[in-house]
């Protein structure tokens, strides 16, 4: 440095302090702070706009599957609540007379709204899958195996044990032959089967949900380790951690839209194709999966929800790491 | 003196060691007075650096007791450190620009996580720019800097916010004679307005060139008082801080 130049030079020091008189002195100022423009947008890793999205699209699809055996569930239950089969096993000469007696009493008892006998045709006709080619040849199911006949009834309300106990010793003086059950019974294992589904699509958004939290913890933790020297700096300046941590929230919120966009558009794609083809089998425990508005609403929480999850995943993995930091 | 006189820092006692090495500080005690102008020397490896992140809190003592602006600074709880960094201007010895912003955000920096307005910003930050001669590159980014020009931004950062305590690390090591005598001005200037400055040098032409200063000496992590300034601070009458109380919110 140049030993005759004065640092002190009243003239040169004056210009100084008059530039520095016009700064505002930051030592006054109270605020949240302008975080956007601390560090330009500095984007979480590349893959994780994806990684969400598939996320997404994977617990939209695994919702809507739980959400379709549901309701698979509930129609055949509602179809089946007040369903009684009764059975007149009786293949003698009394089946008739049991047949009718059987009728009779049905229609007169208390509870029961309708009586309907099956017709030997129809009870062909459901057999005859399991028969062969015995009904082209002009042969009757009761020919080839003991058939009973069928009687369905409708109970007013559902056919509970009490109600099937009452019919059961109604219909034991007039038809001993004649065996008594509720419709859902035979249903109950299919039954046993969806509530495992639902168990089943449950349990794989739960899965989902912790996989893209982890996904997103590691990504923060890895956006943060980039990012660490700046982060030092915004401390030494008096930056929050509140302030350093909205910077990570808003770059993992803005990957999370885009991503949870991108799965949710994937997979109501998905689901409508699944559905028509479903739709398209027109099978009746089938017919009764279709999604509802409120199912549709629903589904459409899923990305909602990743975004929440995902920024207040990032947030808390960043305020924990800086409370490690002085 | 006490800390209503205007003491801005106090250091009692204070030991500093990295991980299971010896002290790299022992015993260091001294007090920084509001408006003084402060000058820190020591050969390479005396300290320097580590006393000042004590300092500019970026490092916690290992032992002893460290007051700043009348609080204890050992104790502060982590939510208030924001407030008191926001007190202090500093030089960092590498300069420690973000590498990703221009000069132009690199300075704008401190009055941005303090919330200015960004229209009092630019009026700021140009002005500054303009001082430290780099009006023409403040859309360049620090790599492409020479480590003079990095230097002069990292200053204008420093100074911009008109901190109370101003400490710099070594800081006209990069820069040619004619600018380090501009940026002791500022030093100077801001020295008069109120700010306590602290400068570690080990360029001892720099100490004559502000005979007001107060020296003190770091040999091998002990603190020396050379010139008994630090014991016997001489009255400055114009120096009472001109900083209101208190602004760590």
């Amino acid at each position: 440095m140049a030993e005759d130049v004065n640092v002190q030079d009243p003239v040169e020091v004056a210009a100084a302090e008059k530039r520095l008189l016009r700064l505002p002195g930051f030592g006054n100022i109270r605020g949240r702070g302008a975080d956007s423009e601390l560090v330009p947008q500095a984007r979480l890793s590349g893959p994780m706009p994806w990684v969400i999205a598939i996320m997404v699209a994977l617990t939209v699809i695994a919702a809507a599957t739980g959400l379709a055996l549901r309701n698979i569930a509930l129609a055949a239950a509602a179809d089946l609540s007040g369903g009684v089969s009764v059975q007149v096993l009786d293949s003698g000469e009394g089946r008739d007379r049991q047949i009718g007696a059987t009728v009779k009493a049905l229609q007169g008892a208390p509870g029961v709204a309708s009586v309907t006998l099956v017709s030997a045709q129809e009870v062909n006709n459901l057999l005859a899958p399991w028969l062969g080619g015995a009904q082209e040849q002009g042969v009757s199911a009761a020919d080839v195996v003991p058939v009973p006949a069928l009687i369905d009834v409708k109970t007013h309300g559902p056919a509970d044990e009490a109600q099937l106990e009452k019919l059961r010793k109604l219909l034991a003086r007039v038809a001993p032959a004649a065996r008594v059950d509720a419709q859902s019974h035979w249903l109950s294992p299919v039954f046993g089967a969806i509530d495992s589904l639902q168990w089943l699509a449950a349990a794989m958004v739960g899965l989902l949900g912790v996989a893209m939290t982890a996904a997103v913890l590691l990504a923060t933790r890895s956006a943060l380790g980039q990012h660490r020297e700046t982060i030092a700096i915004v401390h030494m300046m008096g930056g929050t951690d509140s302030q350093i941590a909205r910077i990570f929230q808003r770059a993992i919120g803005l990957d999370a839209v885009a991503g949870a966009a991108l799965g949710l558009a994937v997979a109501v794609a998905a689901v409508v194709v699944l559905g028509q083809r479903f739709a398209g089998l027109g099978a009746g425990l089938i017919a009764g999966g279709a999604l509802g508005w409120l199912d549709w609403a629903l589904m459409v929480l899923i990305p909602l929800a990743a975004v929440v999850l995902a920024v207040l995943t990032a947030r808390v993995t960043v305020l924990s790491a800086l409370r490690r930091m002085l | 003196m006490t800390a209503m006189d205007g003491e801005i820092a106090r250091f009692d006692k204070v030991g500093l060691r990295y991980g299971n090495e010896r002290e790299v500080l022992s015993d260091v005690g001294f007090t920084l007075f509001a408006g003084r102008f402060y000058f820190l020397t020591g050969a390479s490896g005396a300290g320097k650096s580590s006393l000042l992140r004590m300092l500019y809190l970026a490092q916690r003592p290992s032992r002893g007791m460290i007051s700043l602006f009348g609080t204890d600074a050992i104790t502060l709880p982590r939510e208030r450190l924001p407030g008191f960094r926001r007190r202090i201007g500093v030089v960092f010895q590498d300069v420690r620009l973000v590498p990703h912003l221009s000069a132009y955000d690199n300075v704008a920096l401190p009055l941005r996580i303090a919330g200015l307005p960004e229209k009092e910003i630019a009026a700021s930050v140009n002005d500054m720019l303009e001082w430290v001669g780099l009006e023409g590159r403040m859309h360049a980014r620090p790599a492409s800097l020479s480590g003079g020009e990095q230097q002069r931004v990292g200053i204008a950062r420093a100074v911009i916010g008109r901190p109370e305590l101003l400490v710099a690390d070594e800081p006209t090591g990069n820069v040619d004679a004619d600018m380090a005598v501009k940026l002791l001005r500022l030093f100077e200037a801001l020295n008069r307005l109120g700010t306590t400055v602290v400068v570690a040098t080990h360029d001892m032409h720099l100490l004559q060139k502000v005979p007001d200063s107060l020296i003190m000496r770091l040999d091998r992590g002990k603190m020396s008082d050379p010139t008994g300034a630090l014991r016997y601070p001489p009255r400055k009458t114009q120096s009472q801080s001109r900083f209101p109380d208190m602004r760590d919110g």
